[in-house]
């Protein structure tokens, strides 16, 4: 995103015709960018001056600042800084960074929101102090003129700020009404007004009692719950958001000999379209022109780069490796195959938000039997007192303030925000409301090998084999490639303090490899086939000197932690399952080391999905975790699940929660956080649970003053809120 | 009991300027990274005349 900033400092009509030296200026210079990455793993005051200074200190960036809540970074730069660069330096500095769509970021619906929200708190909190203040001299004993008058104080505090700060819980009241369902916002809203139109009457009559402080206090602790509620949620949900804008969705076509960039809603089918080595094909399409490589890993699982030329058909979301192709697209945006996942995800997406999350059960079993207390405890006493309907509203009001669920509308909020903020901090983003809670159920863990136990980033093997000189010649060939196997292998031999030989005539045959002049030989290194040699089980590139040929092997690297979360998850007595679209050649040893018992091979997509499936049939509840297009359909299945941030866009968004660092370990913790967090969120039911059972008869019996409602609700929100920090 | 007339007022005065000064520290993005701001004082490196700062951070 770039924006030019042009302050107008004139003020006459007649200046502003004349375009001003400044406004020249700044459109002759290079514009400004704002960039924005995501940095998470950054967590401390030191991080934070590394960063702005390592940012600050590259030329062209003007100034960086560190947001250390929301893990990420604002650039102000010159229009020429890519975003690579500063991940590159960051890189160097030992941070890993994303980068997001800083358009997206400025000032989103959600961040309105809670603002809003924050004032209202202010508000609810402002007049709480203050009637209380007035309360606690009536209940100390004032009397006649005195009483009268701090309850009309009270009345002219309490009722704008229960108009004002009530109003999200009317609205959502509302909406219920009229969707004829009853949530918990309906008693709510109606102990708010019953409370406030009582109190004015009351206070009008000159009467004993009013309840300007409870319906104040409940408006104030209510809206903290709903502040940290949505505060959590907008965190995970902005963050998510900014990842999935990571993929930009443009192509480069063809059109009447030209290259021109297109957002990817404008092609259309039988358009030609050119996908660079490096690249990520946009569309479904053959192959018209080029030979090359291309890396599937994300859409089945395989490692072995697939050979592609004239007349081979490639899908959407298939990273393009060594030559540059041109494709005829045979179906885009919205019918590639890509695309037609993400649809099924969206589908299986909205059936997932049919699990009810504890709150959820809570207020179905809360919200009925309040109404009838209320009514009933009305009822009785207009016949016990013979018509009395100013006594019996009095009481019935009494009882919905007092039932009014303070505690537990905190409950389930103040133990949410504190566990995710805990695993935010360890790198975990919890996307889903209801997350948490089925993660605390898992007993089965599903494993996908490519890019999630795995870096997806090749690693060669036994290079101390092969005597130097052949490593030299493959590493100066390998260094005239951008191949992910030549890049491995040419980073690896220079850690080891190799120094490449002296070729002539380095040249790279797309598809192939690449082949040079050593002393006057030829030398390849790159497919089997094309140097000669016969092809391994496992990812290799193969060196051809001499006559005779060399074979190189490649291991995928494992993620860092991932052999410390596999063995924790077993010894917390988790069924762990690994499910791999790739050979067996590379899924076998990469079990064994794992120790992983349960694993298959070569599984097709609907293979994990049924998987999953079947377990869940058998009474399992599975967390998958996964990344590729391959892996969707289990995730959406699944219980729960999670999917690297390096992850394809579709697996991200069907999964729940999304793995911000590289490392695996905080999986480990997600689930005991999350099986701690279900267990406060049960203890805080019950602590509001016995509070009721405490204050509610004396409510029923007509014996509750507003002392007491006060009393029982403060409380009871305060320990709720202790008990939800004492998350470890 | 006469001094409430003074006392209700200024107390009310008190706490009207302590809201005012939240909605001012809300608009002013105060409340935008706490994290950040706390960690923020244990920076080493400070300058004698801060330059003022961006609002969109």
């Amino acid at each position: 995103m770039t924006y030019v900033e042009h302050p107008s400092l004139m003020a006459c009509p007649a200046c502003a015709v004349v375009p001003s030296a400044e406004r020249l200026a700044s459109l002759a210079a290079p514009q400004s960018t704002r960039l924005m990455l995501s940095l998470p793993t950054a967590h401390c005051a030191l991080c934070m001056t590394t960063i702005e200074h390592g940012l600050e200190n590259l030329p062209g960036v003007r100034s960086a600042r560190v947001n250390l809540s929301l893990r990420r970074v604002s650039v102000d730069a010159d229009a020429d800084v890519t975003a690579d660069r500063l991940i590159l330096n960051l890189a160097r500095l030992g941070y890993e960074a994303h980068e997001l769509d800083a358009g997206l970021l400025s000032a989103t619906e959600t961040d309105r929101q809670s603002q809003e929200l924050l004032m209202r708190l202010g508000v609810a909190g402002f007049s709480m102090m203050n009637v209380m203040l007035l309360s606690v001299a009536v209940w100390s004993g004032a009397e006649d003129a005195t009483r009268q008058l701090f309850h009309w104080i009270s009345a002219i505090i309490a009722l704008p700020t229960v108009a004002f700060a009530g109003q999200p819980f009317f609205r959502s009241a509302w909406a219920c009404i009229k969707a004829r369902r009853l949530g918990m916002d309906v008693p709510i809203s109606l102990a708010l007004i019953l409370a406030c139109a009582m109190s004015l009457f009351e206070t009008v009559m000159g009467g004993r009692y009013a309840y300007f402080d409870a319906a104040v206090s409940l408006t104030f602790f209510l809206l903290a719950g709903r502040y940290l509620d949505h505060r959590t949620r907008a965190v995970a949900r902005s963050a998510a958001e900014h990842l999935a804008a990571l993929e930009v969705p443009r192509a480069q076509v063809l059109r009447e000999g030209a290259e021109i960039v297109l957002p990817l809603a404008q092609v259309v089918v039988g358009d030609l379209v050119r996908v660079r080595p490096g690249g990520r094909m946009p569309v479904d399409g053959v192959v018209m022109d080029g030979a090359s490589e291309v890396d599937r890993s994300l859409l089945t699982g395989e490692t072995l780069p697939v050979y592609t030329g004239p007349g081979s058909r490639v899908s959407a979301g298939e990273v393009n490796l060594t030559g540059p192709l041109t494709l005829r697209v045979t179906a885009a945006g919205r019918d590639s195959s890509l695309h037609q996942m993400a649809d099924l995800v969206a589908v299986a997406e909205s059936a997932k938000t049919l699990y009810t999350g504890l709150a959820e059960r809570a207020a179905q079993i809360y919200a009925p039997l309040v109404h009838l207390l209320s009514g009933g405890a009305f009822v009785f006493w207009l016949w016990q007192t013979g018509g009395d309907v100013r006594f019996a509203i009095n009481i019935s009001a009494a009882v919905l303030i007092i039932t009014c669920p303070c505690a537990l509308g905190l409950a389930v909020p103040a133990v949410v925000t504190a566990a995710s903020g805990k695993l935010f901090r360890k790198g975990l983003l919890i996307k889903h409301g209801t997350a948490l809670e089925r993660l605390a159920e898992v007993d089965t863990v599903v494993f996908d090998k490519t890019g999630t136990l795995t870096l997806g980033l090749p690693e060669p093997v036994g290079l101390s084999d092969y005597p130097a000189e052949v490593i030299s010649v493959a590493m100066a060939l390998a260094a005239a490639s951008s191949h992910p196997l030549a890049v491995a292998l040419a980073a690896h031999s220079a850690a080891q303090g190799i120094r490449p030989a002296v070729l002539t005539a380095l040249h790279e045959v797309p598809g192939y490899g690449v082949e040079g002049q050593w002393q006057g030989e030829l030398a390849r290194l790159g497919r089997a086939t094309w140097v000669g040699a016969t092809p391994l089980s496992v990812t290799a590139t193969y060196l051809m000197l001499n006559g005779a040929t060399f074979a190189f092997a490649f291991t995928d690297r494992l993620r860092p932690g991932a052999e410390v979360a596999v063995a924790a998850l077993m010894a917390q007595g988790k069924q762990v399952v690994l499910l791999s679209g790739d050979g067996e050649g590379a899924v076998a040893p990469m079990a064994a080391r794992l120790g992983i018992t349960d694993w298959t091979a070569n599984a097709l997509p609907t293979d994990k999905a049924a998987r999953v499936a079947a377990l869940t049939a058998h009474g399992h509840k599975v967390l998958m975790v996964g990344d590729g297009l391959n892996d969707t359909a289990a995730l959406v299945a699944a219980h729960v699940s999670i999917s690297p941030a390096s992850a394809l866009d579709a697996a991200r968004v069907a999964s729940d929660i999304v793995l911000l660092g590289q490392d695996m370990a905080p999986i480990v913790d997600a689930l005991r956080i999350a099986s701690q967090a279900r267990r406060r969120i049960k203890e805080n039911f019950a602590i509001s649970a016995a509070y009721n059972i405490v204050a509610v008869p004396l409510a029923l019996a007509g014996l509750a003053s507003p002392l007491a409602a006060a009393l029982a609700m403060s409380l009871s929100s305060i320990t709720v809120s202790l008990n939800a920090l004492r998350l470890r | 009991m006469d001094i409430l007339i003074y006392l209700i007022p200024a107390s009310l005065l008190l706490g009207g300027i302590g809201l005012a000064a939240f909605f001012w520290a809300l608009k002013d993005r105060q409340f935008e990274d706490p994290l950040g701001d706390a960690n923020r004082i244990l920076k080493p490196d400070w300058e004698d005349h801060p330059a003022p700062q961006s609002k969109s951070a």
